[in-house]
């Protein structure tokens, strides 16, 4: 039962094992070299998927500010209503520089691993594009993308 | 070699296992990388420093700028590196391509091509959007540029690489990647200039119309601009060498 | 956390990775590849990471299955396993 519970309280971090593992074996033991290069992108968006979800706050929205937070209205009533809406958290408004509503740290996902894996991703793609043009190179070369083949036609050619 | 793959990946995936139940709760705001305190000030501090509320652009072009030239830089080099692994130039081994291009050839459907002349204006314009207005809502240079290029390969499938071509030529391709990282590198060596470190926008405020804050903001769209020039080049230059095998003559 | 959706998409992700790497047909392969990116992209964006989840829609799903299919038809269709 306590097995259950452990499993059931962080299975989203099973699963990210899971399908980079999908990935390690894809990489290592498929000789089809585009399987090769799926399987290096899947074990590629699993750590992605790592980095995310460390960056997931319960009950926190995107990281992207308000309207109400980024052009205070003037107009006092609907002021009243905004801090109403935060009255319980106040505790730490020492530093509060505008006037606007307060930007609560907890309110909002961490940005800081969504930057790092947003470029992570389109990076990715640029290795997937190098990896598919030696794939094309190496079939103008031996006439196959199988791995083994082309392991055999180098051994008896030389 | 299978089953020795599975050993290891059998391995690895029960050391990893056994690593989970360190790790913090889901979604736990007070676990170690929630409540270091750079993450706590990119969050309550990027509006007013920088009046930008997407907080993800500000972190990406702005407190690590250098970090995202770099990746800028990345794709041009594999831009390059694909251009130089593929690209074959002269008439060599033409039977090979006419066998090639009999596989491929299709006849232009109406409905596709008509389809697509409608959708691409609104693809590229919609590529604008994201690029422009990345401070405020999801986008940016990156996703922009990436949907621009697409637009290309949109036209490159529907049609073919020749009417593509047209529009953006290889000399010009390249051009258009190396002006995005000019850009780029061109607003770190401005900040350089008026005194200030590199990519350090706020000095930018003395040759702008704006406040030392608001010229970080204008700052980061010319950068993300920038970036969306790199990425759409290399996206469709990667897109015609891969389709065409590096000819750049018939593509799919 | 809506925890049903998540437990979903993760079954579809492991269930169309591994598909993806199953079939012999690469230019299957490609297209559940863009599958599985797609899926992916959702639960990005289920866990308030839009830009991420924006740019593996735009990328992941779009760009790289081309390049994909580009290198299938440029070489061969069929795979051994």
């Amino acid at each position: 039962m306590e097995l259950l519970e452990a499993i059931s309280a962080k299975f989203n971090y099973w699963v990210y094992i899971v399908i980079m593992m999908i990935g390690l074996y894809a990489m290592i033991s498929k000789n089809n070299l585009i399987k090769k290069l799926i399987g290096m992108s899947i074990f590629q968006t699993a750590i992605i998927l790592f980095y995310v979800s460390i960056g997931v706050k319960e009950g926190a929205t995107i990281p992207i500010l308000y309207h109400e937070q980024v052009h205070p209205s003037h107009d006092s009533g609907h002021h009243e209503a905004d801090t109403s809406h935060g009255a319980g958290e106040h505790g730490s408004d020492a530093d509060l520089h505008a006037a606007g509503p307060l930007i609560e740290a907890d309110d909002f996902a961490n940005p800081l691993p969504h930057v790092l894996m947003l470029t992570a991703i389109v990076v990715g793609v640029s290795t997937l594009g190098v990896g598919l043009a030696i794939t094309q190179k190496l079939y103008g070369e031996f006439g196959t993308i199988e791995e083994h083949e082309i392991l055999d036609s180098i051994i008896s050619g030389k | 070699m299978k089953a020795l793959a599975f050993i290891a990946v059998i391995l690895t995936g029960w050391l990893l296992m056994s690593a989970v139940s360190d790790f913090p709760d889901w979604g736990d705001p007070a676990s170690p990388a929630n409540s270091y305190r750079l993450s706590q000030h990119y969050i309550t501090e990027t509006f007013p420093e920088t009046s930008v509320p997407n907080m993800v652009t500000a972190v990406l072009a702005d407190y690590r700028g250098y970090d995202t030239m770099f990746e800028t830089v990345v794709i041009f080099t594999a831009g390059i590196a694909i251009i130089g692994i593929l690209r074959r130039y002269g008439p060599k081994d033409e039977s090979v391509l006419k066998q090639q291009a009999t596989i491929y050839k299709k006849d232009d459907d109406l409905i596709i091509s008509t389809t697509c002349r409608l959708v691409i204006p609104i693809i590229q314009l919609f590529a604008l959007y994201v690029v422009a207005h990345g401070h405020h809502s999801p986008g940016g240079g990156f996703q922009g540029g990436v949907i621009f290029g697409a637009s290309f390969i949109l036209l490159a499938l529907s049609r073919d690489l020749q009417t593509a071509q047209k529009w953006v030529p290889e000399n010009r391709i390249l051009k258009l990647a190396g002006t995005g990282i000019f850009i780029y590198a061109g607003f770190g060596f401005l900040c350089l200039a008026l005194g200030s470190n590199f990519l350090d926008y706020q000095i930018l405020h003395k040759i702008m119309p704006a406040t030392p804050i608001e010229a970080r903001s204008h700052a980061m769209l010319g950068v993300e601009i920038g970036v969306a020039f790199t990425v759409t080049a290399v996206m469709f230059s990667i897109y015609s060498n891969l389709a065409s095998n590096g000819r750049m003559k018939e593509g799919l | 956390m809506i925890w049903i959706f998540d437990l979903f998409t993760l079954i579809f992700l492991v269930i169309t990775a591994i598909i993806s790497l199953h079939v012999k047909d690469l230019l299957s392969a490609a297209m559940i590849f863009g599958v599985y990116s797609f899926l992916m992209c959702l639960l990005w964006a289920q866990m308030a990471a839009v830009d991420v989840a924006f740019t593996e829609a735009a990328v992941g799903a779009g760009v790289s299955a081309v390049f994909l299919i580009a290198t299938v038809l440029r070489t061969s269709r069929r795979s051994s396993d």
